[in-house]
């Protein structure tokens, strides 16, 4: 079994992880449930990212498109979670 | 090599099904958010450790573990940041006698 074939299914089931996350996004009782979902789907999504660099052989590039979205996500979930706060839920 | 980085992605993999589950099965956000934090930053540091394996020794490989070290700070950080505001906004834990509180 190569490396690409591994990295290739470990692509496929951090997807059925991702998909639990859109389903939290979809039905969290709390707008902080969907700021965890978002978060989480960043996270999962960054990695997904560095596998399908290894799958495609071009990890040097994908890896800089993995660390901007790590980056954007955390900053999302950042300024997401400081404007609730401030703000209060309103339905 | 190649089953190092097997194990490495198997391990990986393992916590971060964890973590799924966790957000698919607890009852209230304060278990759902303690579950995504400590399993996905392992399971993130697992399969991104695997990754940098099968890429060979050189830069990409260090850049491969600043991702790593990047979300092994941030996404605690952005845990607590989430679990800090909605503390204060008032989400309620959850209590056996009350399931319908959160």
């Amino acid at each position: 079994m190569t490396v690409q074939a591994l990295a290739q299914a470990a692509a496929l089931a951090l997807l059925a992880v991702v998909l639990v996350y859109v389903h939290r996004v979809a039905v969290g009782p709390t707008v902080f449930d969907r700021i965890l979902g978002v978060s989480g789907f960043a996270t999962s999504t960054t990695v997904v990212l560095v596998l399908v660099g290894v799958l495609y052989g071009r990890v040097e590039m994908f890896v800089d498109i993995a660390l901007a979205y790590a980056l954007l996500g955390f900053v999302g979930a950042l300024a997401a979670a400081r404007y609730f706060e401030r703000t209060g839920t309103r339905r | 090599m190649t089953l190092l980085v097997a194990l490495l992605l198997a391990a990986g993999l393992f916590f971060h099904a964890v973590a799924a589950l966790g957000v698919l099965r607890m009852p209230d956000f304060y278990t759902r958010l303690h579950a995504v934090s400590k399993a996905e930053t392992l399971g993130v540091l697992l399969t991104l450790l695997a990754a940098a394996l099968a890429v060979g020794p050189g830069l990409t490989a260090v850049k491969v573990l600043v991702v790593a070290a990047f979300l092994f700070l941030a996404n605690p950080t952005a845990t607590h940041a989430i679990a800090r505001a909605a503390l204060r906004v008032g989400v309620r834990p959850w209590r056996r006698e009350s399931p319908e509180a959160s």
